[in-house]
């Protein structure tokens, strides 16, 4: 059964694989569909169940409206942004989110089912953290919105915990020997965020500069939030 | 249960696809399906352990090369049959 189990799997990779292949030859997006199990239209076929549900009473069109407005406009990373340069002006605050981060970022306003409990991890001069979701998707919806598709991707996925500083160096990020690697796999439970260490040269920053220096990249752990001359907009 | 969802320390999978300045959404069917799930919540019949279990008893190759939302079209398509909540009538 084992032996059967791998055999279908291997064969599974070798067809993603493939699949990857042929994409990357066709500078498509989205890989080829052939084999999928969903129609190729996806639009009609979410037009039709939409339809649907709104003639039977079980969803209103501007519920959806909203909703979508909402994750596209108002929930994303300059929340989680606010919360790390709170963190790097008030030591108070910064120990509270420490301590309990699922209040502390719930005091800026920030809280949904999506990040009910929360942990903050903190980077210094000799800890790195970086955050996945090894089994599905789950990410700080409150401070950082919906994860980009690099973040949901069988390579990033499979690889991050098995060799997180070649993932790093992928996103341009390289670590020194001394600083020492942690990865955090988040689930639906219990959702990460990542505290980045506050740049050189920033003293004179008030808050908001601050928080328009930190990039989502940086709060998931796959970079560092550069110093202003650096290429950050104060 | 060890499926095909349970990615890490897999190998081989490729490069990490990074895409600068990503929208949310990569074409409106995909943010409505993400609002139907949403909205489905309230309904009580479906919630985050329902889907993760839809997604993970996908055919493990469907699950490695279809796109992210159509997996949740798929599963809440499914779900919503099931429920008879997708007949008209």
């Amino acid at each position: 059964m084992t032996t059967k189990r791998r055999d279908f799997l291997t064969g599974s990779l070798s067809a993603a694989g493939a699949a990857m292949t042929a994409n990357l030859a066709h500078g498509q997006e989205h890989p080829d569909h052939e084999h999928q199990s969903v129609p190729s239209d996806p639009t009609l076929r979410v037009k039709a169940l939409e339809s649907l549900l709104v003639e039977k009473g079980l969803v209103d069109r501007n519920a959806l409206d909203a909703l979508v407005d909402t994750y596209e406009n108002k929930i994303g990373p300059r929340n989680g942004a606010r919360v790390v340069a709170r963190a790097w002006v008030d030591p108070a605050y910064k120990a509270r989110l420490l301590a309990d981060a699922t209040s502390a970022i719930a005091e800026l306003g920030y809280s949904s089912k999506q990040g009910d409990r929360m942990l903050v991890v903190e980077n210094t001069k000799k800890v790195h953290n970086v955050i996945v979701c090894t089994l599905c998707s789950c990410y700080p919806w409150p401070v950082l919105g919906l994860p980009p598709v690099w973040y949901k991707s069988a390579p990033y996925r499979s690889r991050v915990v098995i060799d997180p500083r070649g993932v790093l160096r992928e996103f341009g990020l390289e670590l020194p020997e001394d600083v020492e690697v942690r990865v955090w796999d988040s689930t639906a439970e219990l959702r990460y965020l990542v505290l980045p260490e506050r740049p050189a040269g920033t003293q004179s920053l008030n808050e908001e500069q601050l928080a328009a220096l930190v990039t989502r990249d940086a709060m998931v752990g796959v970079a560092r939030v550069a110093p202003p001359e650096a290429g950050g907009k104060p | 249960m060890n499926g095909v969802h349970d990615l890490g320390g897999m190998q081989d999978m490729g490069p990490i696809q990074y895409e600068r300045n990503e929208p949310v959404f990569h074409a409106p069917w995909e943010s409505r399906v993400f609002a139907m799930f949403l909205a489905a919540g309230a309904w009580r019949k479906w919630n985050l352990d329902a889907f993760r279990h839809a997604r993970e008893v996908l055919p493990p190759a469907d699950y490695l090369l279809v796109s992210y939302y159509e997996q949740w079209l798929s599963c809440f398509a499914r779900f919503a049959g099931q429920e008879g909540i997708g007949q008209r009538g």
